[in-house]
């Protein structure tokens, strides 16, 4: 971490967006983690994403558990909404929010640590609802913040950074969420930010559960020589499986993809993602080629990355539970609360 | 692009901007940090190695430093440097017994400064302590040149020129004041092993219109302020015209203010962007209300009964003639009365004691001749520094040339290759402490750029005297110190330590850093973080990273040297290392061949 803190500065020819901010007005706090840290990498795209998306800081709720990667959301858009809350248990305080407010963009941000292990239930569970968020792991295979330990997403063989040898299989998140019928799944890498920002911004635009795992190197404690998830590993086995362009509605879309390399993908507000297909093979629309594709490369020792699943017509939490379509802070306090009479008609369906 | 060579002097010297842009390439940022400091005195004789009068310069010097500052990069106001040189100097203590003296055993030279000003003034400051003999030529009766006899004593007190010189001096030159050399000829028959011409540019330029003979209230600017200065002007008419735009011009009208002028007019025949004064010196007349008529183009002087009753000015509109060239369009003429009318309209030097025929050449101008890095005239032996060789710059020029002068002079009197001179040279050292702490101050602080404290406007008319700067408060150093981002601070980057994690990327608080593709430097700067498009500044690009064969690029336009990014660094790729330029001056042409012999 830093010491001083990032002054903000204001330069001649500094970039600003359609609302006229500046790309410092969506940072957060000064971080505290360890210089070099993937989740520093990753909040800074974040950053860019909400910045290059244009949306008001104030429209954003942030919501992760417990972990370094947990403490992020305090790094980036310190205008917007959070809730940090107990050890993964995220995704339920989440499901809460979105019930009530749900013109919000929600972001969660948490650990492999945090997902994978105390919070696998909730985690599975949440994708299941197809709850409307964007989900980011931050994975560094071990617990950072309790210095260290082995996580559920560490490769077997494995050795910490004291030379204890993982003896157990890994919980890979993206097989998890294509399983448990995710309906955006992707991975990326803290140390690839031209991947990992268009993905961001579909990721965020998605009318659904959007889950990124991103590959995410723990300088501190899993960056050494027989680490699988440190920034040498990563960038020598990384596989690019799609590439992903986002593009906003307002722009026109780019030639590209009449080549037949890639695939246009209409997202609810009518932008797009353009996935431009790396492995000449790769379809994300097919749930099933891409469980073995990514089982193919992890055979081969392989880290597929890339938008590798999309499914843009499920329906949401909302759809499925008909929550109403106001927040309900907007809600007329008469709706809201119908009174006594309305509730006794109620419980009388249930006699 | 090539990797970036940071071995060549010149690749930071260059990210100095105040540094490089300042003729004697004054050592900006490490004086500021002594102030900050407390240091004066170091900090005084630091200055002074390069610039030689800092008492002086802290409150005249034309500043080019201070529109190159990178501060106005992030801010619209540079660092006040001018006005933190003065504080270094009004603070240092007494200096003059630690500057080096002429030795007991001479080297047996003798050289012929003419003209005590700024340039034969650092010449002698350069020669004296290698031996030589040093004999400093005056025609008037006080030493100081221009910088006396031209700048009016309410900029300029007489304590600080005095001061300045007599530590010159007191090394051990002979100084004969009174002394006009009338015939260059004869003084070289005096048997001097060089001679150096340093008399300035001291002709005002007239203006020949109808009227100009018929009165004796029209003045030629710098002859009229030398007259001022010795006080053998002490009054002038309540109207005053000043013809002219530029630094003069308004020295003339505060003094006319003083003297007695109670409507004083500066008339500048361009528009206000074009005038030659600097913005500081025109905002101090405006000040004073001195009314500033722009657009003017003199015309005739209007003599009736032998008075001199008023001017007749074309009022002009300026057009583009298309080549780029500003063409005047006269709208209609106007009458202005006046009493006085002081012409400042310009400086040529002249040469009546310089003999044509003893090999030194003229050029169609009547200037003569002069190498522009040896200030060698045609004739072996002879130099030229200052005005007298160039025409009119500014007083930081003249001491630059001086020194230059100076390594030539002693070259020539050793029997030297001239043009065989040291190269600059540089020290690089890590400023790191420990790792959060840096040997200087990096945080960056946003303050806006301290206002110079004037004498109120009532006081200082009372006499000319009256110094109108105050100088910085205390309060008012301690802020503005901090506003130097320190440029001498460098980040220097070690590509085969970096990881690529982005950390350095993503902490720059002024986006500019960026891990990318190589490719060609017009390409490459569209694909930055942030545009760069100051193509003057020049982009810092790594050899290729160990990962992925990807550089790492720095825009070196926007840098405020905060040393976040080698803070950040977990492999410690970034460092921050303060970079000095080594000037080298006569005395280290002197003492490098007996080095080189020895090794
Ligand atoms: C209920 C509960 N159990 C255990 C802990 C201890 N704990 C704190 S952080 C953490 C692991 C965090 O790992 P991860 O989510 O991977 O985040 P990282 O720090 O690696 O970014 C654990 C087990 C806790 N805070 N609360
Ligand atoms: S900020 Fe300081 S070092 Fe940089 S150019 Fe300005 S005065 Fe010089
Ligand atoms: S020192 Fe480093 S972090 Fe600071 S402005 Fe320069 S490049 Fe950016
Ligand atoms: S912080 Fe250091 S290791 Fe990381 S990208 Fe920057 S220079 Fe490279």
């Amino acid at each position: 971490m830093s010491f001083i803190r990032k002054p903000d500065i204001r330069y001649k020819g500094q970039r600003t967006n359609a609302l006229g901010l500046t790309l410092r007005d969506y940072e957060g706090g000064m971080s505290t983690l360890c210089a070099g840290c993937g989740h520093d990498s990753i909040t800074s795209a974040l950053v860019q994403a909400f910045f290059e998306l244009d949306i008001e800081p104030y429209r954003v709720a942030k919501l992760s558990g417990i972990g370094c990667s947990s403490k992020t959301p305090a790094y980036f858009l310190s205008q917007a909404h959070g809730i940090n809350a107990v050890h993964g248990r995220m995704p339920a305080v989440a499901t809460g929010a979105n019930a009530a407010a749900r013109d919000l963009y929600y972001i969660g941000v948490s650990g492999d640590g945090d997902s994978l292990s105390i919070g696998l239930g909730q985690f599975a569970h949440a994708m299941r609802r197809n709850l409307h968020m964007l989900y980011l792991i931050e994975n560094n295979g071990v617990y950072g913040l309790t210095k260290g330990q082995f996580s559920a997403s560490a490769d077997i063989g494995s050795k910490a950074k004291k030379g204890e040898i993982n003896e157990q299989r890994p919980i890979d998140p993206v097989k998890t969420a294509l399983a448990m019928g995710g309906t955006f799944v992707a991975r990326g890498f803290s140390g690839d930010k031209d991947q990992l920002l268009p993905m961001l911004k579909a990721g965020l635009k998605h009318d659904g559960f959007a889950m990124i795992d991103v590959l995410s190197p723990c300088v501190t404690f899993n960056d050494h020589e027989d680490s699988t998830k440190s920034y040498a590993h990563t960038r020598q086995f990384y596989h690019p499986a799609v590439h992903a362009d986002f593009i906003p509605p307002a722009e026109p879309i780019r030639a590209g993809y009449d080549e037949g390399e890639a695939v246009p993908v209409q997202l609810h507000d009518g932008s797009q993602v353009l996935l431009r297909k790396v492995a000449p093979d790769y379809d994300p629309h097919d749930r099933a080629a891409a469980m073995s594709y990514l089982e193919r490369h992890e055979q081969a020792g392989e880290i597929v990355t890339g938008l590798l699943y999309i499914e843009e017509h499920r329906p949401t939490m909302h759809a499925i539970n008909q929550t109403a379509a106001t927040a309900l802070r907007d809600l007329d306090y008469s709706v809201l609360n119908p009174g006594a009479a309305a509730l006794a008609e109620l419980q009388k369906r249930f006699r | 692009m090539k990797p970036t060579d940071t071995s060549d002097p010149d690749y930071f010297h260059k990210v100095v901007d105040c540094q490089w842009a300042c003729p004697a390439h004054t050592n900006v940022p490490e004086y500021i940090r002594l102030i900050a400091q407390g240091r004066y005195t170091d900090a005084y004789l630091l200055n002074r190695e390069s610039n030689v009068f800092p008492g002086i310069l802290g409150r005249v010097c034309d500043r080019p430093c201070e529109p190159a500052c990178r501060r106005a990069r992030v801010e619209d106001k540079p660092v006040a440097i001018c006005r933190l040189k003065r504080v270094a100097a009004d603070l240092s203590d007494e200096v003059a017994d630690q500057l080096p003296r002429r030795p007991a055993q001479g080297n047996g030279k003798r050289v012929a400064l003419i003209g005590a000003g700024c340039a034969s003034l650092t010449v002698a400051n350069d020669l004296l302590p290698l031996g030589y003999e040093v004999v400093i030529y005056e025609k008037l009766g006080e030493t100081g040149g221009l910088m006396r006899s031209n700048i009016p004593r309410f900029r300029l007190p007489p304590e600080i020129l005095d001061t300045e010189i007599n530590a010159i001096v007191e090394m051990g030159a002979e100084l004969r004041l009174n002394a006009p050399v009338e015939s260059l000829k004869g003084l070289l028959d005096e048997g001097f092993d060089a001679v150096f011409v340093g008399t300035g540019a001291p002709h005002g330029k007239n203006l020949e219109l109808p009227g100009r003979y018929d009165t004796d209230r029209i003045h030629i600017g710098i002859a009229w302020l030398e007259s001022v200065a010795f006080q053998h002007i002490e009054s002038i008419g309540e109207k005053v015209l000043i013809i002219g735009g530029g630094n003069t011009a308004m020295d003339c009208c505060r003094s006319s203010l003083r003297l007695g002028g109670k409507d004083v007019k500066v008339m500048a025949r361009k528009p206000r962007h074009l005038l030659k004064a600097s913005d500081w010196e025109l905002e101090d007349a405006e000040e004073e209300q001195v009314e500033l008529l722009l657009n003017h183009s003199p015309e005739e002087f209007i003599v009736e009964d032998g008075r001199l009753t008023g001017m007749k000015f074309a009022r002009v509109e300026w057009h583009d003639d298309g080549s780029g060239r500003l063409k005047a369009k006269t709208l209609d003429h106007v009458v202005i009365p006046c009493d006085d009318v002081i012409l400042a309209i310009g400086q040529e030097n002249a040469f009546p004691w310089i003999e044509r025929d003893m090999g030194i050449e003229f050029d169609e101008w009547n200037v003569p001749v002069v190498d522009k890095n040896t200030f060698e005239s045609t004739r072996p032996g002879v130099f030229f520094g200052g005005d007298s060789a160039f025409g009119p710059k500014n007083i930081i020029w003249a001491v630059e040339h001086g020194h230059q002068a100076a390594i030539s002079i002693h070259k020539y009197c050793q029997g030297e290759s001239m043009t065989e001179r040291l190269p600059y040279g540089m020290n690089l050292a890590s400023t790191k402490m420990s790792i959060h702490e840096w040997s200087y101050s990096n945080d960056f602080d946003p303050a806006e750029r301290r206002l110079m404290p004037h004498v109120s406007l009532k006081e200082r008319f009372k006499n000319l005297d009256i110094e109108v700067e105050l100088g910085f408060s205390y309060e008012q150093t301690l802020t503005e110190v901090e506003r130097c981002l320190n440029c001498d601070i460098q980040t220097v980057f070690a590509a085969k330590l970096c990881i690529e994690c982005d950390a350095c990327i993503d902490i720059c608080p002024v986006d500019c850093l960026t891990i990318t593709q190589n490719g060609a430097e017009q390409e490459l700067r569209t694909r930055l973080s942030a545009p760069a498009e100051n193509t003057s500044q020049d982009l810092y690009v790594s050899e290729d990273l160990p990962h992925t064969g990807r550089v790492m690029v720095k825009d070196e336009n926007l840098c405020v040297h905060c040393g976040l990014c080698a803070e950040r660094c977990p492999t410690a790729a970034w460092d921050m290392q303060k970079s000095e330029l080594i000037i080298p001056y006569a005395t280290d042409e002197a003492q490098c061949p007996k080095e080189q012999k020895a090794g």
